[in-house]
């Protein structure tokens, strides 16, 4: 049942690296992470290699595998040919740190620049909120994203071009955005951090981003195409800004 | 050597949903909090919970309320719980579900756009909030986007080593005074000077062969807390999970929710039979469904029909499905069937459980709405762990909680489904309160100040793997140990143990550990697994052994641990709590008694007067359809209130103590509607 794997892993770190090939035993039903665990096993015990949960849920183990963003507990060695040389690379769009493991502090930092969820008062006559599933479907579709990252991977806006990073925060933030726009309960309004330094502009809808989701998110046409025109109405629709402009200067008024 | 050193009021260990809500208390309170975490914030383990998380809002089942909350938690225990905690979570624990909603959770829905709550074992009524079968992510998502909105320094990928203490001039004894870390990314050293610490840092699975458990979960708050000189108890009760996947052996032991059965599927043998039936204990007999009729009817019919056998608490599911793949009826994997597609429609399956019509889509070939899943029991959860105050979740320790899955208590001898969820932010926010109003009166030169010493000597201990490889000569590969301390657990500390066995784990246990002082890793300390485990392999070794000691010592099966020498539940036994503490190196294990509960909850297990609801016909919904949105809801017994034939009351070995109360009345709801 068992047999060969030929694989070739990135070893490296910040200072460079390169592909190194290995032989690894492996047997029916592995997916690409049992390999590289075979591996530090029992050829290379520091390999470097970020999981968690190895059931798909938890989004550590994302890497590229010939080429491809996947999670690696989630890739069945079976969807490559028993003689074919499996490729296993960092992300790219992330700095190495070390082997496969990349630091992936800009997610982390973008997510800190969005504003919180903001309720409005309780509807209930129990104090609790009321909403409808119809309602929140769109919301929990949203919040299936485990944060594996790889969306920002492929997004070629930051992929490509470091200086992006400072402008666009990346599909997984407007996924963020999205979800709190779309909240039925949310009173915020993040319109104008999302055409000022979120940046939703910069995505051009390649889609590569859905692409990639392993949890299946439309991030493309759910997420950023409607944030997009949330933020188109407010910005160019006249009436909208005008009215936006009366209901600005009320606070002041106050104080 | 001077470490990176870092001041704070509380440092939070583990970043599941305890320590995330510990931290937010901590905080509110006013205190400077620190999360100190092994891996990315977002990434523990706490994202794998799929089923729901108990709570009595009593939105689907109007009847529900804490004391049937209560009651449900105690006797799925085996009554071995402590009492004050199964009353404050099911107190408290609607309160958290709607604060998390305020906080942004996005919870399924009922028709009338409440929070919708589904049926799970051992759950008299539909209680478990939920998410489809992804509730554990939106738990840490909640509670990590509420973290980064409150600002709270988070250190990721940071592994504690030793807990630091300092002389208590209260007690004459030790008291915490921070902890001692190391950055995974670097591989350097950090300290943090705190006098309060929580440690949320979750189970130990890791050390059994087949687990739902991440590698992260290796014991490390229990060992940390036990080599600090704090005490852990009912470390002999493990749970297994009765539905792990065991087919592909690369994914044996992979959860499969406990909602797969709640909402319909039924378990089967090669020979087709539905099993269960054969496995209804008698305390239990009253509230199952003998027929397979009468189990089927109650998806619809609640009001005549009574609970399929297959919701029976975790630890009668996987004893059963171990004693038929025993016997030889299992599948060829060495599973059962669980089987939802003959039962419900695909697009149902689909919508109620995706992550597991996903996860056996991709890892198995396997398409849940057309064919049954193989499962098997596998290790998922301990009962046991640090001991703690109810109130406050204060530790043995000054200066040291413990919250969540690696605190003791709540559980008893068998946790039911649902009730780790809500225990993690009932008694997370309670530990970081607690937490904060200890470091609030430690001020200015009272605080602790960490022994150098201590900080020297974890350095050498850690760094020593690295030396050992340049020494050469005789060492260990901490894959191996690790391995190896996997088949020892499994075969010989696994769901059925014997004194015998248990003796001999003991003895390869106290091997394995020599081994380990030989443990030699390759490479350098930055971001290196292999030190990483080899630094995991003393925690995992010490838990390994505390649950191998209090298994033995426990004479009698009861929830979580079942011996073959002693089948049954012993009067004595029941009485007692194992509480284990580290002596100059060596367990300590003492029997303690139960703390005794008060009457007006005792009497809640009396029958026929325990009927703890009124008739379910009452205010039972129509009986929902298998919608989108609505769940199979709810439950009912045949019985009517007072007939005393309701649900039975333990054993009387079991039951609670009847003597007069020493504790105060219960009283600490802050959930009036439900009091």
């Amino acid at each position: 049942m068992g047999y060969d794997l030929a694989m070739r892993v990135w070893r490296g770190d910040a200072d460079g690296g390169e592909l190194r090939d290995f032989t690894v035993e492996v047997e029916e039903g592995m997916v690409v992470l049992d390999a590289v665990h075979r591996l530090q096993a029992t050829q290379a015990g520091d390999l470097a290699v970020r999981w968690n949960c190895k059931a798909g849920k938890c989004g550590s183990c994302s890497a590229e595998v010939n080429g491809k963003p996947r999670l690696m507990c989630m890739t069945r060695l079976n969807l490559f040919d028993p003689g074919e040389t499996v490729t296993i690379t960092p992300l790219r769009t992330f700095p190495v740190v070390r082997d496969l493991v990349t630091a992936v502090a800009f997610n982390y930092e973008k997510a800190e620049e969005v504003p919180t969820f903001a309720p409005g008062r309780p509807t209930g006559d129990d104090g609790h909120h009321r909403m409808q599933q119809v309602d929140v479907d769109r919301v929990q579709e949203f919040r299936k994203c485990i944060e594996c990252f790889m969306c920002q991977n492929v997004c070629h806006v930051i992929r490509d071009h470091e200086d992006k990073k400072k402008v666009f925060a990346g599909p997984r933030l407007m996924i963020r955005y999205a979800e709190l726009e779309m909240h039925p309960l949310d009173t915020n309004d993040r319109r104008d951090l999302l055409r000022g330094e979120a940046g939703v502009g910069y995505c051009n809808i390649t889609k590569c981003c859905t692409d990639v989701c392993p949890e299946h998110i439309k991030i493309t046409d759910n997420g950023i195409i409607p944030l997009k025109e949330r933020v188109a109405d407010a910005s160019f629709d006249p009436i909208a800004a005008i009215g936006r402009r009366l209901r600005r200067r009320s606070p002041g008024e106050d104080g | 050597m001077t470490a990176e050193t870092h001041s704070y009021d509380v440092v939070v260990v583990g970043a599941g949903g305890a320590g995330l809500r510990a931290a937010i208390e901590a905080h509110e309170q006013g205190a400077r909090v620190a999360i100190v975490c092994k891996s990315l914030l977002g990434k523990a383990h706490t994202v794998m919970a799929e089923g729901g998380m108990a709570a009595a809002m009593a939105n689907v089942w109007p009847e529900d309320n804490w004391r049937v909350h209560f009651r449900d938690t105690m006797r799925g225990g085996k009554m071995l719980n402590q009492w004050r905690m199964a009353q404050i979570h099911a107190q408290e624990a609607p309160d958290r579900v709607w604060e998390l909603e305020e906080w942004g959770a996005v919870f399924d829905r009922t028709p009338d756009g409440k929070i919708l709550q589904r049926d799970f074992g051992g759950h008299r009524y539909a209680r478990l909030a939920h998410v489809g079968d992804r509730t554990g992510l939106e738990l840490i998502r909640t509670l990590q986007n509420r973290v980064v909105a409150k600002k709270l320094d988070v250190y990721m990928e940071c592994t504690v080593q030793r807990l630091l203490t300092a002389p208590d001039p209260a007690t004459g004894g030790e008291r915490i005074a921070g902890v001692f870390a190391y950055w995974r990314e670097t591989g350097t050293f950090v300290r943090f000077d705190a006098p309060s610490v929580v440690l949320a840092t979750g189970g130990i699975g890791k050390s059994w062969q087949v687990t739902s458990n991440s590698w992260e979960y290796t014991g490390d708050g229990q060992a940390l807390a036990l080599r600090a000189g704090a005490a852990l108890m009912d470390m002999e009760f493990v749970q297994f999970h009765p539905t792990g996947m065991v087919w592909p052996p690369s994914v044996r032991g992979i959860l499969v929710t406990e909602g797969v059965r709640g909402d319909g599927g039924i378990l089967r043998n090669t020979e087709g039979r539905r099993f269960m039936f054969d496995y209804i204990p008698e305390v239990f007999a009253a509230d199952t469904a003998d027929t397979e009729e009468e189990a089927d009817r109650w998806y619809t019919d609640k009001k005549t029909a009574r609970r399929p056998p297959e919701l029976l608490p975790r630890d009668e599911v996987a004893r059963a499905i171990n004693s038929e793949v025993k016997a030889g009826r299992g599948t060829p994997h060495g599973g059962v069937f669980l089987d939802i597609a003959s039962r419900r429609d695909p697009e149902y399956i689909r919508r109620r459980l995706p992550s597991m019509y996903h996860q056996f889509k991709e890892l198995a070939d396997v398409d849940i709405t057309k064919e049954p899943m193989e499962v098997g029991p596998t290790c998922h959860y301990v009962m046991g762990g640090i001991k703690v105050d109810p109130e406050s979740q204060a530790t043995t320790l000054p200066g040291l909680f413990a919250a969540g899955e690696c605190a003791a208590g709540l559980h008893g001898s068998n946790r039911l489904g649902g009730n780790s969820l809500s225990d993690l932010v009932v008694f997370g926010r309670r530990a970081g309160a607690g937490a904060a109003a200890h470091a609030a009166a430690l001020t200015g030169a009272d605080r602790p100040v960490p022994d150098e010493a201590q900080i020297a000597e974890t350095s050498t201990q850690a760094l020593a793997p690295f030396e050992r490889a340049v020494a050469g000569g005789d060492t260990e590969n901490p894959y191996t140990l690790q391995s190896d301390l996997q088949a020892v657990m499994q075969s010989l500390v696994g769901i059925i143990r014997t004194e015998h066995e248990l003796t001999q784990a003991l003895k390869e246990i106290v091997q394995l550990r020599q081994r380990a002082e030989r443990v030699a890793v390759e490479g350098h300390r930055q971001y290196n697994p292999g030190w990483h485990l080899a630094l995991d392999l003393r925690s995992m070794l010490l838990v390994a052994e505390c649950v191998a000691t209090a298994a033995l010592a426990r004479k009698e099966s009861r929830g979580g641990h079942t011996r073959d020498d002693f089948p049954g539940t012993d009067p004595v036994f029941a009485r007692l709590n194992h509480v284990l503490r580290l002596r100059d190196g060596t367990l300590d294990l003492v029997a303690e008694p139960l703390p005794t509960m008060p009457a007006e909850l005792a009497e809640l297990f009396d029958a026929p007067a325990a009927t703890p609801a009124p008739p379910a016909a009452a205010a039972a919904p129509a009986a929902l359809p298998a919608t989108a949105t609505a769940t199979t809801s709810g439950t009912a017994t045949t019985s009517a209130p007072g007939s005393g034939s309701d649900v039975p009351p333990q054993p009387a070995d079991a039951g609670p103590a009847q003597s007069p109360p020493e504790t105060p009345p219960v009283a600490g709801t802050n959930n009036e509607r439900n009091a």
